[in-house]
């Protein structure tokens, strides 16, 4: 069903996400969260995660940052099969990863700039190299010159941003959303979405979980399709569902 | 690393749990003065045993010229060469002794220059002043009593000593306090630990937000666990320091202004010893909270 290759996915042999026959079980639980699912996600794409809440589309991102190992088949991220990466290097990978959240996950009692050069101290980067990045950020999510408010005095729309600048300063390969646009109105929903796909044309993957079929239906995107742990739909250009 | 970042972490985690980072340091003080006290009490004990102690069982003191003026057991004058000879054979001959020293009063005087140092009392003593001896090592401790009654009232021998008489008592004492002390010592260590555990428990889950961001962006879990290490550290060095004023402020008021005044014939652990065991109480005190902060975040906190 997929289209052919575009450019981008010419040039980069190894795909960025690969699912060989995925299934994640948890120990407490009777049916999987993930069964036998098997997919590509190659460099440049923009693919949305669908599917009803409980259908695995968690356990999937969780998968991604290797928050969870799987039961069974194996998950390669930017090259790397995560079965094989060592506890230690999983920062490293991470580092590579930019991830954005429903809640924004923000320091409250930092500024907006500080929440950004947080990612960057903690992975130990120059003070000069901070002070040059994160206002280069910042107007780039289009909060130039905000950098000195706290997180509590903005709106919704604009917290995300802060989120998607601070996920996105380490110019990651692969950017991982988990309902983004859950807490927004639909009109900033759209600005997020537009910056999302701004940030995808720079050539980093985007992956992004949601139950907006609105976003969907108007992006026309990859849409992946999960229901109750198993992969039943995988359409490029793509619209939300049809039973919803 | 970025030193800068990290401190500033720890400062406000210590100041965030200002009551508990208190208690660990009253408990790890208080748990390692006891400590330092116990090794300071077992150096006292063998301060005390001397020369002779291990070696000996029974010690017969010979007359010298002094006794003979002064004491009553020495009215005859002092021992002669033919009295001493006398006796060691006959001390020979006995099944009970195993073996038997002579002790010169110049060799009394060395031991005693050794045990007591420059105590005022073993600066006015002169080698002549002291008593000779003979050492006697029995095959059965508890024989002593053949001993004495074979030689306390013979010419020449001023007195027989059972050496363990003499100080078992007060080292017996001393041993008791030295275990109780260990014993309130192990309390106030568990304490201590399960303080620090708590202590990180909470400080975990105080700033799980901070952790849950730095873990996505990909900090090393050597820098996420460092603050919480370094803030049990801290606390458990303030802690040592404490520990480390008491048993100087101990040494000062109690043994040099108090013990020493009433009783001059001990002699008492000196600075030295005080002193050399302060950098093991800061060891213990900076290392244990950390190592135990280290395993209470491997329960606490996912890196």
């Amino acid at each position: 069903m997929r289209l052919p290759c575009s450019p981008l996915q010419v040039d980069r042999g190894a795909p960025v996400i690969r699912f060989d026959n995925v299934s994640k079980s948890y120990p407490k639980q009777t049916r999987p969260a993930l069964r036998d699912v098997s997919l590509e996600v190659e460099k440049g794409e923009f693919v949305f995660l669908v599917g009803s809440s409980g259908s695995g589309k968690s356990t999937f991102l969780r998968l991604l940052l290797r928050e969870e190992r799987a039961s069974h088949g194996s998950v390669h991220v930017l090259g790397k099969d995560l079965a094989r990466l060592s506890n230690w290097k999983v920062p490293q990978m991470r580092r590579q990863l930019g991830t954005v959240f429903q809640d924004f996950r923000l320091l409250p009692n930092k500024t907006v700039g500080e929440n950004v050069a947080f990612a960057l101290e903690v992975i130990g980067k120059p003070r000069g190299q901070i002070r040059k990045t994160v206002p280069e950020v910042l107007d780039l999510v289009g909060l130039g010159g905000k950098d000195d408010r706290m997180p509590g005095e903005l709106s919704g729309g604009e917290q995300q941003r802060v989120a998607i600048a601070r996920a996105f300063v380490n110019r990651p390969m692969l950017l991982i959303a988990d309902e983004p646009t859950g807490n927004l109105d639909p009109q900033t929903s759209v600005g997020i979405m537009k910056l999302l796909d701004r940030i995808n044309r720079t050539g980093t993957t985007v992956v992004m979980a949601t139950h907006d079929q609105q976003i969907v239906d108007q992006m026309r995107k990859r849409v992946i399709e999960l229901e109750k742990g198993r992969l039943v739909r995988d359409q490029s250009r793509g619209v939300y569902g049809y039973q919803h | 690393m970025r030193a800068q970042f990290v401190l500033s972490e720890i400062s406000v985690g210590l100041r965030r749990n200002l009551t508990m980072t208190f208690a660990v340091i009253v408990s790890v003080a208080l748990s390692l003065a006891l400590f330092g006290g116990s090794l300071l009490m077992r150096d006292q004990v063998s301060t005390m045993k001397g020369y002779w102690y291990d070696k000996v069982n029974v010690s017969i003191f010979l007359c010298n010229k002094n006794d003979a003026e002064s004491d009553p057991n020495c009215t005859k004058g002092a021992v002669t060469e033919d009295q001493k000879k006398e006796i060691k054979a006959e001390l020979e001959r006995m099944p009970v002794v195993d073996s038997v020293l002579h002790e010169s009063s110049e060799e009394a005087y060395k031991h005693y220059k050794e045990q007591f140092g420059d105590s005022p009392l073993a600066s006015s003593l002169t080698p002549d002043q002291m008593q000779e001896s003979f050492r006697i090592k029995l095959k059965d401790p508890e024989k002593y009593q053949v001993v004495a009654s074979a030689f306390s009232a013979r010419p020449g021998v001023q007195a027989v000593e059972d050496q363990r008489d003499v100080l078992d008592n007060l080292f017996n004492l001393l041993n008791g306090m030295n275990i109780a002390a260990l014993c309130v010592m192990g309390l106030m260590l568990i304490v201590a630990l399960l303080l620090i555990v708590n202590t990180v428990r909470v400080s975990a889950f105080s700033r799980r937000r901070e952790t849950g961001i730095m873990r996505l962006v990909g900090a090393s879990s050597f820098y996420i666990q460092m603050p919480f290490i370094m803030e049990a550290a801290i606390a458990g060095l303030i802690g040592a320091g404490f520990a480390c004023v008491l048993l100087v402020f101990g040494k000062y008021f109690l043994v040099n202004n108090w013990l020493a005044e009433k009783i001059d014939l001990i002699n008492f652990i000196g600075w030295d010893a005080v002193l050399s065991k302060l950098p093991l109480v800061l060891a213990i005190g900076l290392l244990m909270p950390a190592i135990a902060a280290f395993f209470a975040l491997r329960k606490y906190l996912k890196v």
